[in-house]
């Protein structure tokens, strides 16, 4: 009992400097200083609150146990880190976004593929993931390749339409200046459309990003060799080492926010101009 | 001489016509215009909306496709005239590209046209000095204002020395006393460059203003109702629209645009 009002008292005391650091002048460390305080807080109290109340490891391990899994087992997280988000997730993403974004450029060039290819990528964007994967295992294998695979299923579709639709986001006025300099079509492609598309192309950069990891772990569900985030998950659940498995959410975690982040570094510099971004500079 | 009255001629439309099928009909936007503009000249085309004044001067630059007709700019085709970076057009929305500064943006049309690099510079302070935007090089088009951004655009137009700039309605957006300066300084401009404009307007003082020529139109179907020549010297200050001169000319126009509209 005590720890759990120990909590409250750790909970009252970030609290307090939140609101003291809210009342200062506005800066750019406050931000960053506040939302670490809420972060430590809020660990603090999980460890304490579980403590206390006896919460089974099973239901919740305290941040503390979560720790110890991640420094003993480091060198089995980094593995899986390579096997499911380096090797799995990254390489599908690549292939995921350069094939949707090729496939954008032929469809802005024909009508008849644009007709006939979005249709396409609708139907493989309605397929559920869960019935992909175990074929996709079957065709590609155990290792890292059928996950890849999986990755690219999950991502073509998004980036592509977010790409097609940038490719149609400049304006008539722009496109007939384009027409008055008698630009060629490749002129006016590198020098004004792929621009003007930057803040779409961004948009599904980002959402790709996040469905890798996801498309990557849960593919290993289906089949994988005896290392990868998903089946230490998968396994880890089973055996009861809860802990273990939290650590690996740890990883994801870190590892999808800062994929994440790195893109929308990307976009910020390559979109300064979007009305969207101005005020930030 | 002959021959020379012939090259003097920059733009001829002969029996010129337009008709865009929509779903409710033909529209006839242009039907058998006649006109012909010479080298230097400023000609203003004016009309309520709908009389095709825009449509004609898309038409100039191969931005619609006449239906019946003939016109040439240049003495070639609008096609040819515009793979040949005949003209220079400037939009009623400035158009300026966001991700580019001014000085960006003016090199555009350079880059695409393959003027040397080491020309590049050159050409944008040039050209920014006719529009007065000296020192904005640097800025981006959203820093600046409406009348900036457009002025920027009619510096972007000017920047390949086409001898040939189509405007359309180029300060339709702008305020009273924006638009004052501009046309003061477009005047300006012409009388330095000596190029032949053709000018969009529903703004009567604004075409006695700057034109020498005033091509007067009207709807259903676009045609010309009258061209009217100017009286008016071609030294211009502002304050010469409160000569009587120029109140007739507005006059005249404005009874013009009065006719073409009750035969409607």
């Amino acid at each position: 009992m005590m720890l759990v009002i120990a909590a409250l008292f750790v909970w009252a005391i970030g609290w307090g400097i939140n609101i003291w650091i809210a009342r200062q002048k506005p800066g750019r460390w406050q931000s960053i200083v506040s939302a670490a305080i809420f972060g430590i807080t809020l660990i603090l109290m999980w460890e304490l609150i579980v403590r206390g109340l006896e919460v089974s490891p099973v239901i919740l391990p305290p941040p503390s146990m979560i720790f110890h899994a991640f420094v003993t087992n480091k060198m089995t997280l980094l593995l899986d880190f390579y096997q499911t988000f380096v090797w799995g997730a990254l390489t599908g993403y690549a292939i995921g976004c350069s094939a949707a974004f090729l496939t954008a450029l032929a469809i802005d060039r024909s009508d008849f593929l644009k007709r006939g290819l979005l249709p396409v990528g609708n139907f493989v964007a309605a397929l559920p993931i869960i019935g992909m994967a175990p074929i996709l295992v079957m065709w590609f294998g155990f290792g890292w390749e059928s996950k890849a695979a999986v990755v690219v299923i999950m991502i073509f579709f998004p980036m592509l339409v977010n790409t097609v639709q940038g490719l149609s986001a400049t304006d008539s006025i722009q496109n007939d200046m384009m027409r008055t300099y008698s630009a060629t079509y490749w002129q006016s492609m590198f020098k004004m459309r792929l621009i003007a598309a930057a803040p779409f192309i961004f948009n599904g950069l980002k959402i790709s990003s996040t469905l890798a990891l996801i498309g990557a772990i849960v593919a290993e569900f289906f089949g994988s060799p005896i290392f990868g985030m998903g089946f230490r998950i998968s396994t880890g659940a089973g055996r009861l080492e809860l802990d273990l498995v939290w650590a690996e959410i740890v990883v994801a975690a870190i590892a999808g926010s800062a994929f994440y982040g790195l893109v929308a570094l990307g976009e910020r510099a390559a979109t300064f101009w979007h009305p969207s971004m101005r005020k930030q500079r | 001489m002959i021959d020379e009255m012939k090259n003097d001629v920059v733009i001829k439309a002969e029996k010129l016509s337009l008709t865009f099928e929509t779903n409710d009909g033909p529209v006839h936007a242009l039907k058998d215009v006649d006109l012909t503009i010479k080298k230097g000249e400023f000609v203003s085309f004016i009309g309520p909306s709908g009389c095709g004044k825009t449509t004609f001067l898309r038409v100039l630059a191969d931005l619609e496709q006449p239906t019946g007709g003939s016109v040439t700019v240049n003495g070639m085709t609008p096609r040819e005239a515009r793979l040949k970076r005949a003209y220079g057009f400037v939009f009623q929305a400035a158009g300026l590209y966001p991700w580019r500064t001014i000085a960006g943006n003016i090199k555009l049309p350079l880059e695409i046209m393959g003027v040397p690099r080491s020309e590049h510079d050159a050409r944008v302070k040039e050209v920014l000095e006719l529009v007065h935007l000296t020192g904005f090089e640097n800025k981006f088009p959203w820093q600046l204002s409406g009348g900036m951004q457009q002025r920027a655009s009619i510096a972007r137009a000017l920047s390949f020395h086409a001898d040939i700039l189509l405007m359309d309605e180029p300060f339709g957006a702008l305020d009273e006393i924006v638009r004052d300066h501009l046309n003061e300084q477009l005047l300006e401009l012409w009388a330095r460059t000596n190029k032949t404009i053709g000018f969009v307007t529903h703004s009567i003082p604004e075409a006695a203003y700057l034109s020498t020529k005033i091509v007067v139109m009207s709807p259903r179907p676009g045609r010309v109702t009258e061209v009217i020549e100017t009286t008016l010297p071609r030294e211009r200050p502002l304050e010469i629209r409160e000569t009587q001169e120029f109140l007739n000319l507005s006059n005249r126009i404005r009874d013009a645009l009065r006719a073409g509209h009750d035969d409607a």
